[in-house]
């Protein structure tokens, strides 16, 4: 129907030649200030060249920015004859954008990504530099970072990316009022969860804020549960690429549990409707209409942001709990190790692209992650979070990753982008009753 | 476009003129090259894809006929089709119900119609994606303005698509009717009153039969243009609840953007193209709209 809005009828042709010609002045003019300010910006100092570097364009890029500012003031972009150009690309069209950019000749030098499954497409077309070799000569990067954050963005043991954002454990989060008011404490064990539930169902309180119209909150859930269950060999095996791992009874548990959640109401009847990216399910949260929120670490930035006397003096955290008869270790951790820096091969610069990379392995680097309130994943943060904004929280969370056996790599980021799509249209329909637990087993061993 | 045609032609001068306005084929021209790098070319480059494998990255790699077998034996493009289909007929109806009447009512002359005419339209000169978030806003559960779950369920999300769609083209195709209904001569009301037509007989009798070109038009634009009905969905539902709501383009969108299956993505398109080009013919056949047959014959 669309098509149809581009239908306007003229009136006389003299009208519309006119016109013709302003809009084809206006678009000139626009073209040459455009190539202005490009040659302006490509030209930078001594004849070295600038090459292009994108980002994710959150709140938190103000760090990446303040690197590239650096860098290029340094004394290593001088001797690698080049700087940095950074494009922050908008959060939700990064992939899409960086996947098209890729196959262009305006392809990007360094690019962000989430390591593992979202860069094993790049990898098998050869679209991104094997780091090892460059790692392990290098004293800095070698053991700069905690070796499980440095090694969960491998594919096949090899490194392709180095860690340039904090870690994103996923959290348990409370509401500190709504738990003082209904007396009570963050549960350690599912019983406690459940009883929990019940007192807040009686308070007409719901018990979990979820965003369950973006679908990946609700994996979270299947993520921590599995865990408790069966332990991470479970999904390891599904990453190695078994589909048969899904038939795993700790995943069909996993489903069954949430199912019970789902029809017991701790959700609330409408969370399917509820997005976290609009800012819903927070908001949510911080009203004290739900009391808890099972989300990543970056759950306390976006209420600083939104609510900050919520997320400064009532937002409490703590790590989801343990299940009677599971195997895996109630210090086990899922969620987002951190981010990574990869390098496209067809670099024309591939020195300045590493100098780049090692001045996000700095210490002023990290300085400007904890003042934004993230935990650097590099290995001298601990003596560096006390001047967090939040110190007790990043402490926690600091010791949360540091102490964890395994830390989970998100699964939609470990499987792809098209597994990882097929499976979240599984996981909304087990969610939204459109599938029973046996049948999402199956459904998710047919994935391909 | 128009705009480019007609300079095109301007440019002739006054040898264009002494023909008296009768186009030759240069005056296509740039509509013809407009038409075939960005939309002919694009679709013979989909159409080579969907016999590819292709990520984005590398070179797509020829599989034969393997998306288009994937196609007939996806479980999840019977279902989407299925959806299509209804959300095809829902819309179908909602808007023609509507927009005949408003249409007819706006014919008239009277300046609190002209006047209300215009409001009416405002809707259209909106892009489909700021009205979509609009109600994306105005249905949220929680700070919205109808706090129910209306987008978390199948019935909710499906009555919101055909309504938001609704209100986004009914206007569009009020002006279609308007138009219509104005060139119907009055002597034919005039005549029915004199016979003792109320006004329903009159409707009935001489507004729809006369509309007969004008309901195909319209009906042809609203069954084509739902087969692109693709932000509503993306922005209101993402296809859900679970796959409740995923219409074709969308779930062409979610291979091709998400999955990163190309290939796949253009077998769904090059189908679609396909199936909105059949419909629009056996529409125009059924109605015997191609034969443009007079319906003022023997007046």
């Amino acid at each position: 129907m669309e098509s149809n809005r581009g239908r306007s009828t003229g009136s006389t042709g003299t009208a519309f030649s006119r016109r013709w010609v302003l809009g084809a002045g206006a678009s000139a003019l626009l073209t040459t200030g455009l190539s202005a300010c490009g040659s302006g910006e490509g030209s930078g100092g001594g004849g070295g060249e600038t090459i292009t570097a994108f980002v994710y364009g959150d709140d938190a890029v103000k760090v990446q920015a303040a690197a590239v500012e650096r860098f290029n003031r340094s004394t290593a972009s001088k001797t690698a004859k080049g700087k940095i150009k950074l494009e922050k690309i908008p959060g939700s069209d990064y992939t899409p954008k960086l996947r098209t950019a890729m196959g262009s000749p305006s392809a990007p030098d360094v690019f962000f990504n989430w390591g593992g499954g979202s860069i094993k497409a790049y990898q098998e077309a050869g679209k991104v530099l094997d780091l090892t070799d460059i790692i392990q000569k290098d004293p800095v990067l070698k053991s700069g970072f905690l070796p499980s954050v440095l090694a969960a963005g491998d594919l096949k043991g090899r490194h392709y990316g180095i860690p340039m954002r904090g870690m994103q454990p996923v959290i348990l989060f409370y509401n500190k009022t709504v738990f003082a008011e209904q007396k009570l404490q963050p549960p350690t064990t599912w019983d406690q969860l459940l009883a929990n539930n019940a007192k807040l169902k009686k308070a007409g309180i719901t018990p979990f804020a979820l965003g369950g119209s973006d679908l990946w909150p609700e994996l979270m859930w299947l993520e921590y549960l599995t865990d408790r269950i069966g332990g991470p060999e479970v999904f390891r095996r599904i990453q190695d690429g078994d589909a048969e791992g899904w038939g795993d009874p700790a995943i069909l548990k996993a489903a069954e549990m949430v199912k019970t959640l789902v029809d017991d109401g701790a959700f609330g009847s409408k969370f399917s409707s509820v997005s976290y990216v609009n800012g819903g399910a927070p908001a949510v949260f911080a009203k004290g209409k739900a009391a808890m929120h099972l989300m990543g670490s970056w759950e306390y930035s976006t209420q600083l942001g939104k609510f900050p006397d919520f997320a400064k003096s009532n937002l409490g955290w703590a790590a989801f709990p343990a299940i009677a008869g599971g195997t895996g270790d109630v210090r086990n951790v899922v969620g987002n190790p951190t981010n990574y820096w990869s390098i496209n091969p067809r670099t024309q610069n591939k020195d300045a692209a590493i100098a780049f990379l090692m001045e996000c392995a700095s210490e002023a680097y990290a300085k400007d992650l904890v003042a934004l309130g993230d935990v650097p994943t590099t290995s001298n943060a601990a003596a560096l979070l006390s001047s967090a904004p939040n110190p007790e929280y990043a402490k926690f969370q600091y010791d949360m990753v540091q102490q964890a056996p395994a830390f989970t790599l998100s699964w939609d980021q470990a499987l792809g982008d098209e597994l990882g799509t097929k499976m979240h249209t599984e996981i909304g329909k087990l969610f939204a009753g459109k599938s029973s637990p046996s049948e999402f087993v199956s459904a998710c061993k047919g994935l391909k | 476009m128009s705009s480019t045609v007609t300079s095109g032609g301007f440019g002739g001068g006054k040898t264009v003129k002494v023909r008296a306005g009768r186009p030759n084929a240069v005056w296509a021209l740039p509509a013809v090259l407009f038409f075939t790098f960005f939309a002919v070319v694009p679709m013979g480059l989909a159409f080579y894809l969907s016999f590819t494998k292709w990520d984005g990255l590398g070179d797509p790699k020829p599989v034969g006929f393997a998306n288009w077998q994937k196609l007939l034996d996806d479980p999840r493009l019977t279902q989407s089709l299925g959806i299509t289909l209804m959300l095809m007929a829902a819309s179908w109806v909602f808007q023609t119900v509507i927009s005949l009447l408003l249409g007819v009512w706006a014919a008239g002359h009277q300046r609190n119609r002209a006047i209300l005419s215009a409001i009416f339209f405002v809707p259209f000169l909106l892009s489909s994606t700021a009205i979509a978030l609009l109600f994306y806003a105005l249905l949220d559960p929680n700070f919205g303005i109808i706090r129910e779950n209306t987008l978390g369920s199948t019935s909710g999300a499906f009555l919101a698509i055909v309504f938001v769609g609704g209100w986004q083209f009914i206007p569009f195709h009020t002006l279609i009717y308007q138009g219509g209904a104005r060139q119907i001569p009055q002597v034919l009301y005039q005549a029915a009153a004199i016979d003792g037509a109320g006004r329903y007989r009159q409707f009935f009798s001489i507004t729809l039969p006369q509309l007969r070109h004008t309901i195909t038009t319209s009906t042809v634009l609203m069954v084509v243009g739902s087969l692109t009905y693709f932000e509503t969905v993306l922005i209101l539902t993402k296809g859900g609840p679970g796959t409740d709501t995923a219409i074709l383009p969308y779930l062409m969108y979610e291979a091709g953007f998400k999955s990163y299956d190309f290939g796949y993505a253009s077998a769904i398109a090059s189908f679609l193209v396909v199936a909105a080009t059949g419909l629009s013919l056996i529409l125009v056949r059924l109605t015997g709209f191609g034969g443009m047959r007079s319906t003022r014959e023997g007046m």
